[in-house]
């Protein structure tokens, strides 16, 4: 039976933490976690997790966990598990945490090679649209028409001008054991697919989306609640992708008002009637290409 | 094992470790005064359905015999518990 809020581990191994108030990333990471126990060895790289849980001396994990040069994740996931194997230790699982740019942009090439390898490692991306830590920069994770420090919202140019990178897709590309997609907002499917990760051998990937109040201009109360929209009005879907075949875990009969969604956020505050007709149009494309592709689950 | 709260603050460079580790779940700092508003649970409303551990970004939901509680020193006062209660069961008051 899949864990639930019911049979979930109730020890906690980020607690503590100077995560902004309604943070979705810490959620992520926090129940991750409790899905893999407390021997779970996590990695982070530079951003959001590593500059809330390490803050000398505090420490707000309690497992096991380092941070990495910001290139570095799955580099280190393959260094940490090859020096625990050849220890002779086996009960453990080598975790990793990065954002949304030290995923898509600045450590691609080292997940990269650790998927050509095959390295027994569990690579987490939680996706919150921009280098948040920083400040809010543009990462190639911002999804089109956004406003981000570097892509503010003029006159002319509404925002980010580029769409949304299917970093899935292009980790899927590599013949991966497992891979997929999640929302903070449907936490009982991320655990499902944490779990289901965590009994697989080789490279696994999970792009968990994790709303930023800070960055995305939406109360602290709202973060579950846009994770879970973002999923209903179809801007981002729940998949896996296992034994060369995508699978959608969750298919919403009507998709809600996408620009509901988009408007409730600041961030997406300045677009026109235009732009949201290409964000929907985008939209449709991808989910004809979803049924086109995917089994239906 | 849970990060807990200690008694002894490093603060001078003999306490600094000469190692780059350091000791998992040290807390020596709470996180209570980031709140303005404060999550104040309804024991005979809440049904213990436990959304409010899962959703919250802080753990600091815990289940407990009477249902749920909140632990205070970490609590930062977002409201997601409040808003993810299907049984209006937690309201936030404002601290004073």
């Amino acid at each position: 039976m899949a864990v639930n809020a019911k049979t979930l581990n109730e020890s906690e191994f980020f607690y503590g933490h100077k995560a902004c108030a309604g943070c979705g990333g810490s959620l992520a990471v926090r129940i991750a976690l409790k899905v893999l126990g407390e021997n779970a060895v996590a990695v982070l790289p530079a951003g959001c997790m590593s500059a809330v849980g390490f803050n000398y001396p505090q420490l707000c994990f309690g497992n096991n966990a380092i941070i990495s040069t910001f290139a570095g994740t799955a580099s280190m996931l393959t260094g940490v598990e090859a020096g625990l194997r050849a220890q002779g230790i086996t009960d453990f699982h080598a975790v990793g945490f990065a954002g949304d740019g030290g995923t898509a942009d600045i450590g691609l090439q080292a997940l990269s090679g650790a998927i050509d390898r095959n390295d027994d490692i569990l690579y987490i991306c939680y996706d919150n649209e921009a280098y948040m830590n920083t400040g809010i920069q543009k990462s190639s994770l911002t999804p089109f028409g956004a406003r981000t420090t570097t892509t503010p919202a003029g006159k002319n140019i509404h925002g980010n001008l580029r769409p949304k990178k299917n970093m899935f897709e292009i980790v899927a590309a590599h013949g991966i054991p497992y891979a997929a997609t999640a929302s903070v907002g449907y936490l009982n499917d991320f655990m499902r697919k944490v779990e289901k990760a965590k009994s697989i051998k080789g490279t696994k990937y999970i792009h968990i989306l994790a709303p930023c109040p800070t960055g995305w201009g939406i109360q602290t109360d709202e973060t579950v609640d846009v994770a879970k929209e973002v999923v209903d009005c179809g801007l981002w879907y729940l998949a896996e992708y296992e034994n060369g075949a995508f699978t959608l875990n969750h298919h919403p009969k009507q998709f809600s008002d996408a620009a509901a969604y988009l408007k409730r956020q600041s961030r997406f505050k300045h677009l026109t009637d235009e732009d949201i007709d290409v964000i929907i149009r985008s939209r449709n494309e991808k989910w004809d290409f979803i049924h086109k592709n995917f089994q239906i689950g | 094992m849970k990060p807990y709260l200690r008694d002894h603050v490093p603060t001078s460079f003999a306490d600094v470790p000469d190692v780059i580790s350091y000791e998992a779940g040290y807390l020596v700092t709470k996180n209570a005064g980031w709140r303005n508003v404060r999550p104040v649970i309804d024991a005979q409303k809440c049904v213990g359905c436990l959304n409010c551990y899962l959703y919250c970004p802080d753990g600091v939901i815990r289940r407990s015999k009477t249902k749920v509680a909140v632990d205070y020193d970490f609590c930062k006062g977002c409201g997601i518990c409040q808003r993810i209660c299907k049984t209006g069961a937690i309201k936030m008051e404002a601290e004073k």
